[in-house]
């Protein structure tokens, strides 16, 4: 999703997206404009497995990885949430295990949206950032595993 | 009579407000709009003082002590017990047991009454409108038991179906705890029929009070509730107290909740004696701070009258309900005859945590999700509602912000 692009410099795109907005009516809109666009999520993705825990509005999460990158898609009941999940595919996705494992993601208190972040906020974007990061973790443990037994 | 009603000078939302310090913030910049009272009210500054006055001027143990401050401390903290003892009318302060709130308050009468009575093929009933506090501790005892749950339905409305019920009791019936106001749906429910027809059978009733304390006048006497439970933060009180109410032959054959200091009349490691009601039942130092600050709530709820609140929360209901109902798209849950001013909606098409969101965004603060009732969402085939529930603070001027909050969600979701 982006080839060339770092996970800092994806989030300072949106910090600067963000920048333009001068109401929080603004800033909502834009969000939910992006869940309008998220992609539906294939039916096969989604099953019990697939279901991010600590989410009060249902969010499923599913990973695939390619070329030693990790690619995530997703979809959500509640459109700002599949809003907040489409800026953190467009940071995350495309990365390796390692870059997704470290990234900060400093741009979601940049842009103001932390209150999110809280970990009893039932819309768990907390949750589901973890989940993303169990991911890449997962396919950095299977990885390395693969290299020792060749 | 109807005239003096009538007459009654009306209750000024506007100065009421005033007493609230926490209506003066903003939250994202708006005048916040306090509509989420079901879960918790907000506290007046007599309240609040109370609470600095305890830490400022009185602070000690209770009980035990024999200096200065430990007897004010004590007969604050017992002066509150009276004051409870008045609101419900018990028929004795010993049957006031402080808890940490109403889901204590069902835990401890599950764990001693529960454990000491309820045997294999048992039978305990509920309701579909339960709050999981009032369904989980008689799951943890049917399974520890053996014993089984029967569920009472609720019609489309949110109206429990009485006649089911009464087909439920049998002679296996040991106990019916019952919600006495359905907190998703403000359903009022008919108590004293559902406790009549338990004692005819020789079943014994709990009323889990939460949300029927501030709204309705509690009488557990005329109610003949075995016991009821409620919180005092839902009373414009501090967190951290509740109280149960128990019928004193019932209080006084059940066993001790917790071990601990306070609760006991004699300690040897050969035996230990407990205390007597009500202090059997709270083990270690209490609450103390919370518990004598909430008879300041109940002064404030006495200072306005609860006949007065009621009749100013019931406009209000009206008026939300009336205003609510002519969005498009909008579709009320929960249109029982008797309700207290609780409104419960969905919107078509939209998940009501989006709602919710846009709604915090203008200051307007509701609560969405299951509201903790998860199987009575499932009977309504719903994953959740929005609700807007009203205290003795909110105006009809929040209702119309309401309701503008909602256009405006809706046009920016749909």
């Amino acid at each position: 999703m982006n080839d060339d692009k770092t996970i800092e410099a994806v989030e300072k795109e949106i910090v600067e997206d963000f920048s333009l907005f001068d109401s929080w009516d603004d800033k909502y809109e834009y969000i939910i404009d992006l869940g309008k666009k998220l992609q539906p999520l294939e039916v096969e993705y989604k099953n019990d497995d697939n279901k991010v825990r600590g989410c009060q509005s249902t969010v499923y999460l599913a990973a695939d990885y390619k070329d030693g990158k990790v690619f995530y898609k997703a979809e959500s009941y509640a459109m700002i949430v599949k809003g907040l999940i489409s800026m953190l595919i467009r940071v995350l996705s495309g990365n390796t295990p390692d870059e997704i494992i470290e990234a900060k993601l400093d741009f979601i208190k940049q842009i103001g949206m932390t209150t999110h972040l809280a970990q009893t906020r039932s819309n768990g974007l907390l949750a589901m950032l973890k989940q993303m990061k169990n991911y890449a973790l997962a396919y950095k443990i299977k990885n390395e595993t693969l290299i020792k037994q060749s | 009579m109807t005239e003096t009603v009538t007459i009654q000078k009306k209750l000024d939302a506007y100065s009421i407000r005033k007493q609230f310090p926490v209506l003066n913030r903003k939250v994202k910049g708006k005048p916040l709009i306090y509509l989420d009272n079901a879960a918790t009210s907000q506290k007046p500054q007599m309240v609040i003082d109370a609470l600095i006055n305890y830490y400022s001027n009185n602070n000690a143990n209770i009980h035990r002590g024999i200096h200065t401050l430990a007897e004010e401390a004590t007969q604050a903290f017992e002066d509150t017990r009276d004051a409870v003892q008045q609101f419900i009318n018990a028929e004795s302060r010993e049957q006031i047991i402080f808890t940490r709130g109403t889901t204590e308050g069902i835990n401890l009468v599950a764990y001693t009454w529960g454990r000491q009575n309820i045997k294999a093929g048992d039978e305990i009933i509920i309701s579909v409108m339960e709050h999981h506090s009032n369904i989980v501790p008689w799951q943890i005892l049917c399974e520890q038991n053996g014993a089984i749950l029967k569920i009472i339905p609720v019609n489309d409305q949110g109206e429990l179906l009485m006649d089911e019920y009464e087909k439920l009791l049998s002679p296996k019936t040991k106990l019916v705890s019952i919600v006495h106001v359905s907190n998703s749906l403000g359903t009022i429910n008919p108590v004293k029929q559902i406790i009549n027809a338990a004692h005819k059978i020789g079943a014994i009733v709990f009323v889990d009070g939460a949300q029927s304390a501030v709204h309705l006048d509690i009488d557990v006497q005329d109610m003949d509730c075995d016991f009821f439970a409620f919180s005092a933060h839902k009373l414009y009180g501090p967190t951290g107290v509740g109280i149960l109410y128990g019928k004193k032959h019932l209080l006084e054959s059940m066993p001790p909740f917790q071990g601990g200091g306070e609760m006991i009349k004699e300690v040897t490691f050969e035996k230990t004696t407990y205390n007597e009601l009500p202090y059997k039942f709270e083990a270690g130092t209490p609450n103390i701070a919370d518990t004598i600050a909430f008879k300041t709530a109940l002064d404030f709820i006495h200072q306005i009258g609860k006949e007065k609140m009621r009749r100013h929360e019931k406009e209000l209901l009206a008026y939300a309900t009336e205003q609510l109902e002519l969005i498009p798209g909008l579709k009320i849950i929960g249109k029982a005859r008797e309700k207290i001013s609780v409104v419960s909606f969905v919107i078509d098409g939209l998940h009501p945590q989006d709602i919710g969101t846009l709604l915090d965004n203008r200051g307007i603060a509701v609560r969405t999700g299951y509201h903790c009732t998860q199987p009575l969402m499932n009977r309504f085939g719903i994953s959740g509602t929005v609700r807007a529930s009203f205290a003795v603070y909110n105006t009809k001027e929040e209702i119309d912000e309401l309701v503008l909050g909602l256009q405006k969600a809706i046009k920016m979701l749909s």
